[in-house]
């Protein structure tokens, strides 16, 4: 066992709620007051945990509270949790650009972190002079910036554009070039935010391998926030999983991110009629399960999922048919599905479509729903009844964030 | 890391410890020096992005202070025939307006130097007193230029002779440029602090530092005023002393009182030392409250 070069102990972040400047003279004095009186700080006491949903009564909120974790050097650690579960505030905190409340961080090496790239990039400066002042800002010299220039240039594939102001660069040229800068950083320890959701497919395959050599080759410690749970099995090493400022969970990166599936599925993804739906036909209730009949809102790629509609039909038309499509985020139809259903006597129907896993690629996609006579008549017809966020979880093709198709079909090659 | 291994864990040699409450004298020059690259690209920076994508450039140095000297010399000279010493009017008002234009640009960009580099400030660590280090270098380039126009006119006068009677004194300009420099910088990081809570602060100051240029004898000289009271509060602007050495030294007008630039010093570095506590104590939290 190797000692830690990040150790988090029981740190603490308190925020103040709603509009900052206003009334912060009263309370600075409340404040200074209290101090003056030995008495603790009258503002932080009130603090409750922070949930973001829930409408709490403290205008101060601890973005995170009593946290504490270990980092071994050469580990990858990845960091999940639903948006304002404290994530980006722990990295801000280790990046030391915001301040923690209470607690200690005990740090073992120099910290670089990626909360963005391309940070300070001047536009009226050209494209090498912001490969200099962007090293500069991340904490490099000027010397070792010019020894590693050929490698950043090379890395970013922007060399024509070298000595063009940056205003004049693309989108992805920017972020191409500030990678290129932030992936040449030789710190011990690497802090990196979602900065690899933007990009070309190409680009972001690129850094990934460059992410896995600093710490495979080069024995660096890296942690990592994503959102995308595929990113994260193939990266990291172990997990963190943040809920509500706290640390919820930390191990193997497969084990925690399934548990993170499953807290994340108490929001489950379904449809409900409005009260005073009426008609011949309409649904009652639509709703995503997975594979273990659980409800859901994000599947494993793997293991497929299943619809459960309830809907009510007093049409006795023996073609009414139930139908389901799944639209893609580009709103093209991946498949369409329909059942000749029978109903109760109540005229009541409850029917279970299932859908194989392994077909339909990892993404977001929304659910279409129908009930209707073929060539003849709709009853209802809903557009995103519901979404259905189908989870990478280590399939082959999971680096391409581009557009590869909805469906992945297991082709015979020959040669 | 190799020694720290085996160690008992509390006995671990730790490279760095965040903590809530850091000593507020901790100025971590250290820190500062490794950062010193990054305070000559900042530079630089300001030097090309000024004045990129205009037709005459870096004369736009020279242009501003002699077109603002030729107003005042129709202004105030002529239509409000404010005497200038006896000395040349481009002369004294040129001088004034040089080392004015130093301390107030140090002083408004200081001022709002962490509103203006929130993002970068919200993204990544370095130590933040090279932002306004940076602005103050830059400006000292600046004015190294403008001084030089300065002195080419100054020296066509010298030569002309009996105008102007320049002296040893000039040997303080050193000093001089110090004080100003100083006084900006512990003013501006005074201000920048409190503006990160208090906004108002930003509305006092842009219109503050315009008329603070008249409690300051730029446009005219101190030997002018009269009234004892009013002439107290304009030697309690610690900026006055340093412009009237400065045209002692170089015009022989003015007046040098050893003893009121040493005042301007010594504000300077109360200014300074306060200026880099509260910017060494708000910087931490700043994030949060900008």
């Amino acid at each position: 066992m190797s000692s830690p070069i990040i150790k988090v102990e029981n740190v603490g972040k308190l925020y103040r709620l709603g509009e900052i400047g206003t009334g912060t003279l009263s309370h600075d004095i409340n404040r200074w007051i209290a101090k003056i009186r030995g008495k603790e700080d009258p503002n932080s006491k009130v603090g409750e945990s922070n949930d973001r949903s829930s409408k709490g009564n403290s205008e101060f909120v601890w973005a995170l509270r009593n946290v504490n974790f270990e980092v071994k050097p050469g580990e990858v650690l990845g960091i999940i949790g639903r948006n304002g579960a404290g994530k980006s505030t722990l990295l801000k905190i280790l990046s030391k650009v915001t301040q923690l409340t209470e607690g200690e961080i005990k740090i073992n090496g120099r910290i670089a972190s990626l909360l963005e790239v391309g940070t300070g990039f001047h536009p009226e400066l050209t494209g090498r002079d912001n490969i200099y002042l962007n090293g500069a800002i991340l904490g490099m010299t000027k010397k070792e910036i010019t020894s590693k220039l050929d490698e950043i240039v090379d890395f970013s594939g922007c060399e024509r554009y070298l000595d063009t102001p940056v205003k004049r660069y693309s989108s992805g040229m920017k972020v191409r070039l500030g990678f290129a800068v932030a992936a040449h950083l030789e710190p011990e320890i690497l802090i990196v935010d979602e900065v690899l959701a933007v990009g070309d497919a190409e680009f972001q395959r690129k850094c990934i391998g460059k992410m896995q050599d600093v710490s495979t080759k080069d024995g660096r410690t890296v942690l990592f926030v994503s959102h995308q749970m595929g990113m994260i099995i193939q990266l990291c090493t172990s997990a963190l999983l943040l809920d509500k400022g706290t640390v919820e969970l930390i191990g193997d990166t497969p084990y925690v991110v399934e548990e993170y599936l499953k807290t994340n599925n108490r929001d489950a993804s379904y449809y409900t009629a409005s009260e005073n739906a009426k008609g011949h036909a309409f649904f009652t209730e639509i709703k995503l399960l997975d594979s273990k009949d659980n409800a859901a809102n994000e599947v494993l790629y793997d293991e497929g999922f299943k619809i459960r509609m309830r809907f009510i039909c007093k049409d006795d038309n023996k073609l009414t048919k139930v139908g389901i499509a799944l639209v893609d985020k580009f709103k093209r139809k991946v498949f369409t599905t329909h059942f000749n259903f029978e109903k109760n006597i109540d005229n009541t129907v409850e029917a279970i479509c299932e859908v194989p896993g392994g077909i339909v690629m990892p993404g977001v996609y929304t659910l279409d729903a129908a009930i209707f006579i073929p060539n003849m008549m709709a009853y209802e017809y809903l557009n995103d009844a519901c979404s259905i966020s189908i989870v990478d979880n280590g399939s082959e093709l999971n680096y391409d964030q581009g557009d590869i198709g909805c469906v992945y079909i297991n082709c015979n090659w020959h040669q | 890391m190799q020694t720290a291994q085996g160690l008992q864990d509390d006995q671990q040699k730790w490279l760095e410890i965040i903590r809530p409450k850091s000593n507020a004298l901790d100025f971590k020059i250290k820190d500062v020096l490794r950062y010193k690259d990054l305070l000559f690209l900042l530079v630089r920076r300001d030097f090309i992005a000024t004045y990129k994508q205009t037709i005459l450039g870096p004369l736009w140095f020279f242009l501003q202070p002699i077109l603002t000297t030729i107003m005042f010399a129709l202004v105030f000279g002529r239509i409000a025939g404010i005497p200038t010493d006896g000395i040349p009017m481009i002369l004294f008002y040129l001088s004034g307006l040089t080392l004015w234009n130093y301390f107030s640009e140090c002083l408004n960009k200081t001022a709002t130097v962490l509103k203006d580099n929130a993002e970068i400030f919200g993204k990544v660590y370095f130590p933040r007193i090279v932002m306004p280090l940076s602005i103050i270098v830059s400006n000292l380039i600046k004015l190294t230029i403008q001084l030089m126009l300065f002195l080419l006119i100054w020296a066509y006068y010298v030569i002309v002779g009996n105008v102007v009677h320049p002296n040893i004194a000039i040997l303080l300009l050193p000093v001089l440029i110090i004080i100003m420099g100083g006084l900006g910088l512990g003013f501006g990081m005074i201000i920048t602090s409190m503006t990160t809570k208090y906004r108002d602060l930003v509305f006092l100051l842009t219109f503050g530092v315009q008329l603070l240029m008249y409690a300051t004898p730029v446009i005219y000289p101190l030997s002018n005023i009269h009234n004892h009271t009013l002439k107290l509060l304009i030697m309690a602007n610690p900026m006055t002393s340093i412009i009237e050495t400065f045209r002692y030294a170089f015009l022989g007008s003015g007046q040098f009182n050893i003893l009121a630039l040493s005042y301007s010093a010594c504000f300077m570095l109360i200014a300074l030392v306060v200026g880099i506590l509260v910017f060494n104590k708000v910087e931490k939290s700043f994030m949060d409250t900008v």
